[in-house]
């Protein structure tokens, strides 16, 4: 052993001379090592799926010199034998900010600050959160603690990146080794390009305020990239050209989630740029749109802890989502290994690096193959690295990066001996020490003690009794000698009886020597006992039983009142119904309507049809379902405050299904939305118009062939009266005007060149507003006061476009005749007033008032409360003005069908349109109707009697779930505290109530 | 900037001035009511009923016999009556608009202001109280917000030239926020946003106790106190005043229970409620009335029922709990007028559409400690109801045709239908 370890020392010695072999030498004389080691014996796994049993691997400097069942020795070969061992890859990890100090936000959380529109760089991007151009190398500083950290979990090479900003410029590749300096550890010093839709912490820029800001950002750069390389561009941009030196490099993206991932892959394929995703856990709950990005993922494996349900107050803050994450998460990798989706397993987001094999251990016991954890720690990252041949196996040429083992990884109670990294031992546990767990009978003279070694086999802890009696003692087992010293029986004397051996290479007590209290020098024997270690590992199999015993079902959405299949078209056929049918039939009594292929197949008497599914209308009333015009619900983020205009951004880049609101609106009977943007600026951003299919993904849900919509806005919001800056353009109602003509003049001209077939720098704002000239895009414009409702409406004519729709329109009955005159629609509030100054003359008489004058009128939510209940909305319209049933109940269905112009499709009961319907249990405007299905497209998405199953249905599984936390609690897993989880804000708060 | 501020302020004063319906006079002549529907608020119905009131105060109620009718008479076949309706903890008169900070009197500074009385900012010719009439709410009580003790309310009717002709009963109750059991993380610092359990908790309830403690070692003190605070505690201390407490979650619904039945407290109302149903029996064993959460709210936790808010009140009815409606939260003053509506809503969802209409009528008088004069139609109680074309608790068909208050025949016109009227002429309608 001591020998072996010299020859080691020098080995190493010279190999660090060796790869500095062009440096001066000043310590003594230049020498050239050649020296070879060789491991023998050994299971050599070469990859993960490759297996040279009693195989032998050849190491020289930092590379493996050859790998094989057996080979000549070369010369000079120092042989280490590893008989019994197992040799397996290091592992990679491509996302760490490993070395790296990250910028802390300078915000303090000084909410009051001014905001700052422009970049504060020069010579680099408009935009201070793209930083292509940034190199991790000129931060990085090699962390010796942390790389320990890291090998001792087997990891032999991390990927670093100065993780800061959307635009992140490059990351390296770092070998770890203690005595090795960065010239050697430095694999590649640009080994991929990264990206986020988190802002630069080093910049207070307020652009971009939202997700979907930070997702056209992101676009509007690789267009600019673009127009740069074409050398169009008059002046420099470091960012720009940064980008495009760095394009063919991997592209990793930290998403952070699984929805995420898929809104990033959205803008990859937009440039044909493949990201690597940095996932969030939660792939397994849609899998198949995870494995449709064709991207390989680098997962976390940060699987949360138990909650503490013992306090039931407590625990009644969880929700079932919360609950089943914390079931279902470490299924995670095993679900993405089934599917085949390419994967790297990442300890980013660890909250400590040495629980890193617990947590593997943990997703191989919930279904990853071992192979495949294997897989994603080496090839699969090798791979995307393009270093296939280098890194993550082990064959000629490979660096000398692996791991010694006693068994199979990732099993129990493996223990990792040596992880090597550029051929240089880095000692995670002493290979050559002998276990001496176990439980031994002690005889001292002729006192019989009962001992039990536990513990880890270098540092042993034993409990020692004399028949019943515990002994305190303390242990101690190094370089081959074990020391005990065994307390007196009675506790308050000073008498020690100390024990010594050492320990043989086969596990032999030889050299006892005990003292006793008097100083009586004698030998003692140490013998162990027969295995009696069933009891332990009865415990170990009812945990595990217990990890088994519940594994919740995954549902669309995987939340409370999610279904586990979609809901699906069928034949049905409604008997007997009150139909309002919106169109010239107007409502029929006592009707039949067969739904077919999720279309209105007839309206008629006594129906019939094979295969239907009846359902008894008598006595309800069946009706189209509920358009609201104006919704924030199902949406990651809802203003995009960091600009005057914000044409650029879109809802639909941000559509979330997951929102339990969508299943509450589904319960008032509603079946489309638009999701608009909020009102923080001028020029919104563009929105997204969706059915409220119920666990469809957001792409299902958003319209087909979509009408082009975008929000503007107008008044007390845009110029910040009650919120945000004084110093952000315009800041009164007639800078809104010059605003608008600002932009629509330079729109034109924008179009004008692009249509003349000139070089142009292609502008998501732009494009959009020409659009809108065109006749391609329609505003739905956030409006109060008549000044400025009429002012839009001038300046649209000056443009020779009409504004589609007002929304919110308060004061729209002022002028009702000039709204019908230009052809605009209104889309208001039943009743809201008083909240603001602008609102001040809002009367509930407005919706009647504009419908007389001849304008289509809808009554809109504006809210995820109201919009459960726009049937009550519209009927107070009934009460207010005197409006028929009739209309009243178009301004809910029909009317803003007709203005999102998706009337086509759905609005009213009409053969051919869309089987978006509700069958009401009494008169749909009545306070005391309620949905009894609400059904869309032929698929019943709520279900009165549906939704009483789900409920008992959560109450069950909540409760069995929160068994399993106790049962965990008590086996002594740590647990975290109960909390009740919030919508994210993107942003601060009152941009994000800004609606 | 602060000439648009004065503009504002001038332009607000005149529009006060101007726009205001005038209060109307003292019942003068006894006014009897034919033919209606008369529900009574308790429960009960009365078809093809007689009403009759004079000076002010009811004097019959029944059947539509000849010989009882008095005065004029008011034909109201088809129609409804119904108590004035009254809209408990609002805070109607004490701001006008809420983006505007200088027309907005709703709380003081401070944590416990129990001096603090909003009976004297109530601004009377507010516009937004007027807009509450045509829908039938007449009766409300104004309540201050914010600390954990606001300061008391005052109960007043909705037709009257200034807060000392509004009052009804002045100074009616306490209003105390219960300490949160569980706090927001503040993600503006970075903190992990949701509901995590409040590490203060203890201390703000030791806090909130030795309040109590002080308050009632002043009323032994011989020698007269100048302590506005502790003073102002008497009343609830006494019995005179209720403890009205803002409180939600079930575990401390159940720990005000406790605090109150400690410091002996006689008269306690549980305000919001969110979680009563979950202590149902306890509530009722004790003789504690809960004013309830909007019906028109969206559940608190992603798993809740849909319906939940909406079903609460018959949840708690079943369970035999004095049960009141009430309006707090976003847009609090202007939707009060939708009171009957969220009544409505509870009928939508299970509970007899009497039963519904008594959480905004009797029970509230009762909770607010009124009924001897409001809350329903009853010989000798005050002559505050109403005549509607139909069903008052549906939107559709509430549609006011008289109101009175206390005999007095109010207008049912506004600064909203003034512009109404004034467009519909405008394009000839």
């Amino acid at each position: 052993m001591k020998n072996l370890t010299t020859t080691l020392l020098l080995f190493l010695w010279v190999v660090y001379s060796y790869s500095q072999d062009y440096f001066p030498v000043n310590d003594g004389v230049k020498t050239k090592n050649t020296t070879v080691t060789v491991f023998t014996n050994a299971t050599i796994h070469t990859d993960a799926k490759n297996i040279v049993k009693n195989g032998m691997i050849a190491i020289q400097n930092n590379k493996i010199l050859q790998v094989g069942s057996k080979f000549a020795l070369p010369e000079n070969s120092v042989i280490i034998d590893l008989k019994g061992k197992h040799i397996y890859p290091s592992f990679i990890d491509l996302y760490t900010h490993f070395g790296v100090t990250l910028p802390k936000s300078k915000d303090n959380g000084n909410r009051n600050q001014e905001p700052q529109y422009d970049a504060s760089r020069e010579g680099y991007y408009w935009n201070d959160h793209i930083r292509p151009e940034t190199n991790v190398l000129t931060s990085f500083n090699y962390d010796a603690t942390k790389a320990k950290t890291y090998l001792d979990q087997g990891f032999g090479v991390l990927q670093t990146h100065f993780a800061d900003g959307i635009a992140r410029g490059t990351g390296m590749l770092i070998a770890l080794s203690a005595t090795k300096k960065n010239n050697e550890r430095l694999l590649d010093d640009t080994s991929a390009q990264f990206f986020s839709f988190e802002k630069s912490k080093l910049s207070k820029q307020a652009y971009p305020t939202s997700l979907m800001g930070a997702m056209a950002l992101l676009r509007q750069m690789y267009l600019d990239a673009d127009w740069y390389a074409k050398g169009m561009a008059d002046s420099k941009d470091l960012s720009l050209e940064a980008l495009q030196k760095n394009n063919s490099l991997p592209q990793i993206f930290e998403a952070g989630s699984r929805i995420n991932s898929l809104r990033a892959d959205k803008i990859g394929d937009q440039f044909n740029i493949q990201y690597t995703l940095l996932g969030g856990g939660d792939e397994y709950e849609r899998i198949n749109e995870v494995k449709n990005t064709n991207a390989t993922y680098i997962i976390p494996i940060n699987f949360p802890e138990p909650y503490d349900a013992t306090d039931p107050y407590l625990t009644s803050l969880l929700s079932l989502g919360d609950m089943r994450y914390w079931n279902q998460a470490p299924s995670n990798p095993g679900i993405l290994a089934k599917n085949k989706v390419p994967f790297s397993i990442t300890t980013y987001k660890l909250k400590k690096i040495a629980s890193f094999k617990d947590q593997i251990k943990k997703a191989i016991s919930n279904g990853l193959q071992p192979t495949d954890a294997l897989a994603a720690l080496t090839t699969v990252p090798a791979k995307l690295l393009g270093k296939e041949n280098e890194l993550g196996t082990l064959k000629k040429d490979a660096y000398a990066n692996f791991l010694i083992t006693d068994g199979e990884l990732f099993s129990d109670k493996t223990v990792i001996y040596e992880n090597w990294v550029l051929g240089k031992k880095h000692v995670v546990n002493p290979m050559n020490i002998v276990d001496l767990t176990g439980n031994y009978t002690l005889t001292v003279g002729t006192t019989k003690y009962n001992v039990a070694l536990k513990g880890k086999p270098n540092a042993p802890k034993a409990t020692v009794k004399l028949d019943t009696l515990s002994i305190k003692n303390t242990v101690s087992y190094k370089d081959n000698w074990l020391t005990l010293v065994l307390a007196d029986t009675d506790t308050t004397s000073t008498n020690f009886t100390r024990l010594t051996t050492r320990v043989s290479s086969d596990g032999v007590f030889e050299n006892t020597k005990a003292i006793q209290p008097t100083g009586s020098i004698s030998k003692f024997s140490l013998v162990k006992n027969q295995e009696t270690t069933k009891e332990s590992k009865k415990k170990e199999e009812a945990s595990k039983s217990i990890e088994r015993s519940f594994t919740s079902p995954i549902t669309y959405p995987n939340i409370a009142f999610g279904n586990t299949r979609l809901p699906q078209q069928q034949t049905l056929l409604i008997k007997n119904a009150t139909v309002w049918t919106n169109e010239t039939d107007r409502i029929l009594e006592a009707t039949d309507v067969l739904v077919k292929d999720g279309k209105i197949a007839a309206i008629g008497k006594n129906l019939r049809a094979n295969n239907a599914v009846s359902i008894d209308g008598t006595g309800k009333h069946l009706t189209a379902g509920i358009i609201d015009e104006h919704s924030h619900i199902a949406a990651a983020a809802i203003n995009e405050a960091g600009h005057n205009s914000s044409a650029e951004v879109t809802i639909e880049d941000v559509v979330q299904p997951d929102d339990i609101d969508i299943y509450r609106n589904l319960a008032g009977g509603v079946t489309s939305i638009q999701i608009l943007h909020g009102s923080a600026n001028p020029i919104g951003g563009r929105s997204a118009i969706i059915k409220l299919k119920w666990g469809e993904t957001a792409e299902n849900m958003i319209y087909d062939a979509t009408p082009k919509f975008i929000k503007f806005a107008l008044g007390e919001n845009v110029k910040q009266s009650n919120w945000g800056s004084r110093s952000r353009f315009p800041q009164s109602r007639m800078g809104v005007e010059q605003l608008y003509m600002d932009y629509f003049s330079r729109a034109k001209n924008y179009d004008t060149k692009k249509k003349a077939g000139l070089p142009y720098r292609k502008d998501l704002e732009m494009e959009t507003l020409a659009e809108i000239l065109n006749g391609e895009r329609f505003i739905s414009c956030h409006s109060y006061v008549q000044s400025e409702i009429n002012m839009l409406m001038k300046v649209a004519e000056k443009f020779d476009f009409r504004i589609n729709t007002f929304t919110h329109i308060l004061e729209g009955y002022k002028v009702a005749n000039k709204m019908a005159e230009h052809g605009v629609g209104g889309s208001t509030f039943s009743d809201w007033w008083a909240y603001k100054f602008e609102v001040n003359d809002a009367i509930p008489y407005n919706a009647a008032i504009m419908h007389n004058e001849g304008v289509t009128v809808a009554i809109n939510s504006d809210d995820a409360e109201m919009s459960r209940r726009l049937n009550q909305e519209a009927a107070k319209s009934v009460k207010y003005g005197g409006i028929s049933e009739e209309d009243a109940w178009k301004f809910v269905t029909l009317n803003p069908a007709k203005l999102l112009h998706i009337d086509n499709r759905v609005g009213s009961i009409k053969v051919g349109k869309d089987a978006d319907l509700v069958l009401w249990t009494d008169h749909p405007l009545s306070v005391y109707a309620k949905a009894e299905k609400t059904i869309i497209e032929g698929a019943v998405y709520f279900d009165l009697e549906q939704d009483k199953k789900q409920r008992a249905a959560i109450a069950t599984e909540k409760n069995r779930l929160a068994a399993l936390m106790i049962a965990e609690k008590n086996k002594g897993l740590k647990t975290q505290v109960a909390k009740k989880k919030e919508k994210q804000r993107l942003e601060c708060e009152t941009i994000e109530t800004i609606y | 900037m602060k000439n648009i501020k004065i503009y504002i302020v001038c332009f607000l004063l005149s529009c006060a001035v101007k726009a205001q319906q005038t209060p109307a006079t003292k019942q003068s002549e006894s006014i009897s009511i034919q033919g209606a529907t008369a529900h009574l608020g308790n429960g009960k119905i009365i078809e093809n009923s007689l009403i009759v009131f004079e000076n002010g105060k009811i004097t019959y109620v029944g059947e539509n016999v000849s010989d009882k009718i008095k005065g004029t008479t008011i034909d109201a076949s088809n129609k409804h009556v119904y108590p004035g309706f009254i809209a408990p903890n609002t805070t109607l008169g004490l701001v006008e608009i809420g983006a505007v900070r200088a027309t907005n009197d709703i709380s003081e500074i401070g944590e416990y202001n129990p001096h603090i009385r909003s009976l004297i900012a109530y601004n009377a010719e507010s516009k937004i109280v007027e807009s509450m009439r045509p829908n039938g709410v007449l009766v409300a009580q104004v309540t201050p917000r914010g600390g954990r003790i606001s300061g008391t309310s005052s109960i007043v009717q909705l037709d009257a030239w200034n807060w000392e002709d509004a009052v009804i009963k002045a100074d009616d109750g306490m209003h105390i926020n219960w300490p949160d059991l569980y706090s927001r993380g503040r993600w503006w610092l970075g903190e992990e946003p949701g509901y995590k359990p409040n590490k203060k908790y203890d201390e703000q309830m030791t806090e909130l106790q030795a309040f109590f403690d002080q308050s009632k070692a002043l009323a032994t003190s011989k020698t007269p106190s100048k302590h506005l605070p502790y003073q102002s505690m008497q009343g609830v201390l006494e019995g005179s005043q209720t403890m009205f407490i803002h409180v939600h979650h079930e575990k401390a619904i159940l720990e005000a229970i406790a605090f109150a039945k400690k410091n002996n407290i006689k008269s306690m109302v549980i305000v919001g409620g969110d979680d009563a149903y979950k202590v149902g029996t306890t509530l009722k064993d004790n003789n504690i009335p809960v004013l309830l959460t909007r019906t028109h709210s969206i559940p608190k936790n992603e798993d809740d029922d849909y319906d939940l808010p909406y079903k609460n009140a018959k949840n708690l009815v079943d369970m035999g709990v004095l049960v009141g409606l009430q309006n707090s939260g976003q847009m609090e003053r202007a939707n009060a007028r939708n009171l009957p509506f969220q009544a409505g809503t509870v009928a939508a969802h299970g509970l007899n559409k009497e039963k519904a209409l008594q959480l905004i009528t009797e029970n509230n008088a009762k909770i607010l400690g009124i009924e001897d004069t409001m809350g329903t139609i009853a010989v000798g109680k005050d002559a505050t109801l109403f005549i509607s074309k139909g069903d008052a608790l549906d939107m559709r068909t509430n549609q006011l045709e008289k109101a009175y208050i206390q005999g007095r025949d109010i207008s049912l016109e506004t600064h909203q239908t003034t512009l109404y009227k004034r467009y519909s002429n405008k394009y000839g309608h």
